[in-house]
């Protein structure tokens, strides 16, 4: 599990891997904004933790093909389906792969691009909180999306509009955070919710997503 | 009598093909009882005046749209358990229909919160549930229509029917948390229980049942049709063999 | 036609859309059904019509 692990890892990282391009993708997202709304500070502060929740998760759909496909199309994937490591072990290391190099450097930079969108002081540390705990069932849930199209040669447009919907939950939570931070309520119930979710995605989806990958395989 | 019996394509050919005229016999004149009693003969409400005539088409098209997606599931999981092709189908076959009934339902509300709430659209928590459960038919629909092999594509919409079921559902509660947090208080209830008297009752429900065996015509309607087309399907790639 | 007051439009437009999108349904189903039926009789004649001998075989089993 390590070795597969480390691997994917390395495959995101070397060139060609896309590591950096979802964390562009998101940075050129927040620019695009104001663009379209106007430079007035007040309107980008009230919309911010929107955007940037929306972005992330934009930029994380962005990077889902990579998830499983390449593995399928160079055969690799059925190594693993009949490797002693259950398919569903594959798929959380798949995921947490996928999480490791784009939901945690999304939740990372950020605060960084909220600045461009002048986010109120409380927001800061909870827009991260938000995103490193939401970024994992964005991760789980865009893996079982990948898990469905793998064996599709145009998948790409059909994942996001499977996986989309999915995400419906995930952001309502995860904005609303970020939402009531800034006007310093209190966070505890979509905190809590938000951490369900992930717990929950990460607790079931691995058995949906296996199933769908043997289906692919078959 | 089970439905395993109809596992066989050929006998639910037969059963579908003497059912059917009376099922659609009763549609038809169930809608158009309950739609012209609903249209003409009932009176104007004293708040919504006569707008109230859309409930006729707008409560049935709602039910029929979530209790579709409902029927789906359990079809899906069906075939999953059981390997029950015909079931399958009529889940495939039901998706359109649902896919249409949401937008009949969403189109009827939208043109009558226009008059009664002063828009066209309000992201009331039901409104975006039923926006939502558009697109999970939508998904569903693309994904079928996406994968080559029957049976494959039989079991991963399966799968995303048992998923897409479960993050309706979460979406539904998350929904409702996300509006009352933006703006407390959200002053416009569709609560029917509240609202409808007998006078609108009883046309209302003429046309729900209507709408119910509507479903029910072409989902058998659309079901003989799969299974033609897979018999088809099956006979050109002998052709091809050959 | 019953008096709908003010709201006339909206109460109309409700039934034209809705009454619109059930006929597209409607027919879309007819339509395919149709056509499959059509194609799958022309598929099955042609078969019959190749190879009569061995397909009333299989027919039979």
């Amino acid at each position: 599990m390590w070795a597969l692990l480390i691997r994917d890892l390395t495959l995101a990282v070397r060139a060609g891997g896309g590591f950096g391009l979802s964390l562009a993708f998101f940075l050129i997202v927040v620019v695009l904004v104001p663009f379209g709304v106007g430079p007035q500070s007040d309107v980008l502060a009230r919309i911010a933790p929107g955007i940037l929740w929306v972005g992330a998760l934009l930029a994380c759909l962005l990077s889902l093909d990579r998830v499983f496909h390449l593995d399928f199309e160079d055969g690799s994937l059925d190594l693993l389906a009949t490797s002693p490591l259950p398919l569903e072990g594959v798929v959380v290391i798949k995921a947490l792969a996928h999480w490791l190099t784009t939901g945690l450097p999304l939740a990372l930079i950020a605060p960084a691009l909220a600045v461009l969108l002048n986010l109120p002081g409380p927001g800061y540390l909870w827009l991260f909180v938000s995103l490193a705990l939401g970024t994992p069932a964005l991760s789980m849930i865009g893996a079982f999306g990948a898990g469905l199209t793998v064996g599709l040669k145009r998948g790409g447009l059909l994942l996001s509009l499977l996986v989309l919907p999915l995400y419906v939950p995930t952001l309502i939570f995860g904005a609303e955070i970020v939402r009531r931070a800034v006007d310093a309520q209190a966070i505890g119930t979509p905190l809590a919710m938000l951490a369900g979710l992930t717990l929950a995605a990460w607790a079931c989806l691995p058995f949906a997503t296996a199933a769908a990958i043997r289906i692919n395989l078959r | 009598m089970s439905i395993w019996e109809y596992a066989n394509p050929a006998r639910f050919m037969r059963f579908s093909r003497t059912v059917l005229p009376w099922v659609s016999a009763a549609a038809a004149l169930l809608i158009l009882v309950g739609l012209i009693w609903g249209f003409f003969f009932t009176p104007d409400d004293f708040r919504q005046g006569s707008t109230v005539k859309i409930i006729y088409l707008h409560v049935p098209s709602a039910t029929m749209a979530i209790n579709i997606w409902v029927m789906m599931l359990v079809t899906s999981m069906i075939w999953v358990v059981r390997r029950h092709h015909v079931s399958v189908l009529a889940a495939k076959a039901a998706a359109p229909i649902g896919a249409t009934m949401t937008l009949i339902a969403l189109a009827t509300g939208a043109i009558w919160g226009q008059p009664m709430w002063g828009t066209y659209w309000e992201w009331d928590p039901r409104l975006t549930a039923f926006l939502i459960l558009f697109l999970f038919y939508l998904g569903y629909m693309a994904l079928w229509a996406a994968i080559e092999d029957p049976d494959v594509a039989a079991d991963l919409t399966s799968i995303l029917c048992l998923v897409g079921s479960v993050f309706a559902v979460i979406s539904r509660y998350a929904i409702n948390f996300w509006n009352q947090g933006l703006h407390q208080g959200a002053s416009l209830s569709l609560d029917q229980e509240e609202n409808v008297s007998d006078v609108f009752w009883q046309p209302l429900v003429l046309s729900l049942v209507g709408f119910g065996f509507l479903f029910l015509t072409l989902v058998l309607l659309r079901t003989r049709t799969e299974i033609r087309a897979r018999r088809l399907a099956a006979l050109k790639q002998r052709e091809r063999v050959s | 036609m019953p008096d709908l007051g003010k709201y006339a439009v909206e109460v109309l437009s409700a039934y034209a859309v809705s009454l619109s999108l059930l006929a597209l349904l409607i027919g879309t189903t007819l339509h395919r059904s149709r056509s499959v039926r059509r194609a799958l009789k022309q598929v099955e004649a042609r078969r019959d019509d190749q190879k009569p001998a061995a397909d009333k075989a299989t027919k039979d089993a």
